[in-house]
């Protein structure tokens, strides 16, 4: 049998002894992340410069609220970094996160990008924008997401999928402004306008404008920077122009990411000392820079690059308000076969 | 006490090690179906309605449509690559012999982004086609649309027909020669001597690599998220992640169980009556047909195309982007990664050979209704979706944490905290789970070959059941147990929705790492990672195949 011999006591050594691996060290905070660590390492590392606190993290895209849920009480786990308002919603009804207040995140962060509780707080914006076609669509052509809808772009425009939690989050701040009703046909006219089946991420649409495919994308803001910096789809991002929706009337929808405490935090101190840390000017600056993304905090300047692409109202409406209609959003998308 | 247990009382039963040690194994491998069984009891609202009503028919019609397609494909590839490897002699055999295995080292959500890359509108292709006839813009000609069922089915064949092909290999290469001989002196051509002796014999071996493969297709979810074809699979994830009802998704997880149930139940219900042994070789060597002329040319191209499509293409591609982005995508840490993988995947790789050889054998020990049901129930963690198995890990592990902790603590007043969640021992575990239908179904598959008259003159010389099995199985079906093991090692490798969730603090994997980079939409900085796993996977696979190619060798 070829080495298996060998390998067994090998195997039960190993076995043996990452499991008696410990996260029980003093001076640290542990981090569940929604969001990739590449993007929140250098804020870490400057916290680590800044307090000795070592940050360590578990990176997953699903399934660390029910990772949460069931470690219950004993889990290592002090902070869970989320994107997306129906993220920061889910792990506040999972039951897993306490609410704190600081004089620091009360001063620094927005009434409306907290929890009232306390249960969440965010720590960048982003806004879901329409990009257009530089050639084709001439300035102020379009306007307002409801535009969409108007005939005039038939065959013309392309998106992601309608499922994905930006999507979601879009349609659902349609229910909570314009009602169910409205939103539906909404979204029947959007999906009749359609170039191509939803497919492919927001990167991918700004793509598609620039071969010709459509005219106009629903994206997040902060790819065009993303683009930008890349060698291959810098061009891509050149084809297109941002254009913020609503600026006449409720303004555009943007979206939140943040941070909650756990309910077991181990390191609760360290851990309330981090989310002190990310709410203040320096670290709101580097780790919005980060991605792209604008600062919460009122007063800190976004990235140059970001600050050139024009300031612009936001919807005001709180975001708890729009992540009640998440659910009604996907039965929607269901509902008009907008995927099909 | 191969032929007593026929009639054995229920007590004699129990005192058997065997069927005891595989109770234990299907309750433990189990736990996280079970806990999925679960947590289908506790849905948030009932989707069923909203579903019904709305994409569900959809769903269940493109699933069936993607398992038809895949399974054809692999089986035409696999199944016809490895009779001409194993029969013929044509250009090029030595080579595509192990060649046809390394598309299996390729993720299938990384040659879904490779080709979608190449073929999509703003592709290579497209372009270099535009540029030569002059067309403007995509209204003026028509092009494959490679996010489409089409492209998905063609994808995930590409990458899944090594199952097939490897288990049918195994086969052909351990089938006695003489029935082959009997057929040809009986006159019938080569071509019917394939499909009427050769095939029937080796169907037990391939319909464990279709299952493989079925199953792989049904759980997937990268490849088709990408291609948005919607699946089962697409509405399980949206059922718990958007909609927020993790016990709906339990519930579709439970009807995607309920497919593979029927599907396995079926391919043994038409083979129901067969019986088959054999025993090696008997001194016959396997005689290869020369093949000349056109027939020659087309045997090369039929082994080449998979090859050429399923591997060299998606990683020139990748190479290519490795190079380009080559100053941003490697870290100090590439290393360390490596190693995480390929421990795991060793470790892996290993409990689940003896965990799958155990199974198998006491199935073969005990061949009535118990031991059969709890060795298809051990198989099942293989068709559930890789986060939801997560899922199902963490409730038992982390309430026998919790608990443990609990007793600890009221009568010790100690605290133990998590002992196993969130630890490496979880993610072996989970891998475990995942692959063990694997190995169990390719060890089985071999040892229903052994004819039982090796067991019997075994035990009449005196061995018990085990010296029998370490003595005389293992030696014969050394080239499937290197199959299975060979199967695991790569799949590990690959894993990664179980890796993510279940990992500990700061440990990266290769595939967690390209996950990492490819989730924020930097899938060419994530080529040189990607192309890691593969050429990682390629190493056992050329070091396998050697023994398995040796079956032949020692014959002749």
């Amino acid at each position: 049998m070829f080495n298996m011999k060998h390998l067994i006591p090998t195997a039960l050594a190993l076995v043996g002894s990452t499991t008696i691996t410990s996260v029980q060290a003093n001076e640290e905070v542990n981090v569940y992340s929604y969001r990739q660590p590449f993007l929140m390492q250098p804020i870490f590392d400057a916290f680590t410069k800044d307090s000795g606190v070592d940050v360590n993290v578990v990176f997953a895209k699903k399934g660390l609220t029910e990772r949460l849920k069931r470690e219950g009480k004993n889990s290592p786990a002090d902070l869970v970094f989320t994107v997306d308002i129906g993220r920061l919603n889910e792990v506040v009804e999972a039951g897993v996160v306490q609410g704190v207040t600081t004089p620091e995140l009360e001063k620094n962060i927005p009434a409306q990008y907290q929890d009232s509780q306390g249960q969440w707080y965010g720590l960048t914006t982003r806004a879901r924008v329409i990009y257009a076609s530089k050639d084709r669509v001439e300035p102020g052509a379009i306007a307002r997401y409801e535009d969409l809808a108007k005939p005039e772009w038939k065959g013309k425009i392309c998106t992601r999928s309608g499922k994905h939690p930006y999507n979601v989050a879009l349609i659902a701040s349609m229910i909570a402004n314009n009602g169910e009703a409205e939103t539906e046909k909404w979204l029947t006219a959007v999906k009749g306008n359609l170039a191509q089946k939803p497919q492919g991420n927001d990167r991918a649409q700004v793509k598609a404008i620039k071969e010709g495919v459509c005219d106009l994308a629903i994206g997040n803001n902060y790819y065009y920077g993303k683009m930008l910096m890349d060698k291959e789809q810098s061009a891509w991002a050149r084809s297109v122009s941002i254009v913020f929706p609503n600026q006449g009337d409720r303004g555009t929808h943007v979206n939140i990411s943040g941070v909650s405490l756990t309910k077991s935090a181990p390191n609760k101190d360290n851990a309330i000392k981090l989310m002190n840390f990310l709410s203040e000017a320096p670290a709101q600056r580097i780790y919005a820079e980060q991605n792209f993304e604008y600062p919460v905090k009122p007063g800190v300047e976004p990235s140059a690059l970001v600050a050139s692409w024009g300031t612009f109202k936001s919807d005001p409406l709180p975001l708890n308000e729009i992540a009640k209609y998440r659910t009604l959003a996907v039965k929607l998308v269901d509902k008009t076969g907008f995927d099909n | 006490m191969y032929t007593q247990t026929q009639s054995a009382p229920l007590s004699r039963f129990f005192r058997n090690p065997w069927f005891l040690s595989s109770a234990f194994i299907a309750f433990m491998v189990g736990l996280p179906i079970i806990a999925v069984f679960y947590l289908a009891f506790y849905p948030e609202e009932n989707i069923w309605p909203h579903l019904l009503d709305t994409v569900l028919p959809g769903y269940i019609f493109n699933t069936l449509i993607l398992m038809t397609g895949v399974g054809s494909l692999s089986l035409f590839m696999g199944v016809g690559a490895a009779w001409l490897v194993t029969m013929c002699k044509f250009p090029g055999r030595k080579i595509l012999e192990w060649a046809l295995l390394l598309p299996f080292a390729v993720p299938a959500y990384v040659i879904a982004y490779v080709y979608t890359d190449l073929l999509e509108y703003a592709g290579v292709v497209q372009g270099t086609l535009r540029d030569l006839f002059g067309w403007g813009s995509y209204q003026d000609y028509w092009f494959p649309e490679i996010r489409s069922m089409g492209g998905a089915i063609t994808m995930m064949a590409l990458v899944l027909y090594p199952y097939v092909y490897l288990m049918s290999r195994a086969a052909f290469l351990e089938q006695s020669m003489s029935l082959f001989s009997v057929s040809r002196n009986l006159g019938h051509t080569p071509l019917q001597s394939f499909l009427r002796v050769s095939l029937p014999v080796a169907r037990p071996a391939i319909a464990v690599g279709l299952s493989l493969v079925l199953m792989e297709t049904l759980n997937d979810f990268g490849t088709v998220d990408f291609f948005a074809v919607k699946t089962l699979t697409a509405g399980l994830y949206d059922t718990w992640l958007n909609m927020g009802n993790l016990g709906g998704a339990a519930q579709i997880a439970s009807l995607m169980l309920i497919f593979v149930v029927t599907l396995i139940y079926m391919e043994r219900f038409s083979r129901r009556k067969q019986k088959q042994f054999e025993s090696k070789n008997q001194g016959q060597s396997l005689e290869q047909f020369q093949l000349i002329g056109v027939k020659a040319v087309a045997a090369t191209l039929f082994c080449l195309l998979p090859v050429v499509a399923g591997f060299l293409i998606p990683v020139s591609v990748l190479g290519y982007y490795a190079y380009l982005y080559f100053d941003v995508s490697w870290t100090s840490k590439f290393v360390s990664y490596a190693l995480n993988s390929f421990t795991l995947s060793v470790i892996a790789a290993v409990i689940t050979i003896i965990i799958g050889v155990t199974l198998a054998y006491s199935k073969r020990l005990n061949s009535e209704g118990a031991t059969n049901i709890l060795v298809r129930f051990s198989g099942l963690g293989y068709a559930m979706p890789g986060a939801v198995l997560a899922v199902g890990i963490i409730v038992p592990f982390a309430a026998f944490d919790n608990a443990l902790d609990d007793f600890l603590r009221q009568y010790f007043g100690v605290s133990t905290g998590l002992l196993l969640s969130g630890t490496t021992f979880a993610i072996i575990f989970a891998y475990t789970v995942r692959f063990l239908a694997v190995s169990a179904g390719a060890v089985e598959s071999s040892l229903t070959k052994v004819t039982p008259s090796m067991d019997m003159a075994s035990r009449s010389l005196g061995r018990n059941n085990l010296s029998t099995l370490l003595r005389v199985h293992l030696p014969i079906i050394r080239g499937g147990i290197l199959t299975a093991a060979l199967v695991v090692f790569v799949d590990c490798m690959k894993e990664l929705p179980a890796t993510l969730i279940l990992r500990p603090f700061n440990f990266e994997t290769l595939a967690t790492h390209v996950y990492q980079l490819a989730s924020d939409e930097l899938l060419e900085q994530s080529a040189l990672a990607s192309l890691i796993i593969v050429l990682v996977g390629i190493m056992p696979v050329i070091f396998l195949n050697k023994s398995i190619s040796s079956t032949r060798a020692r014959s002749k």
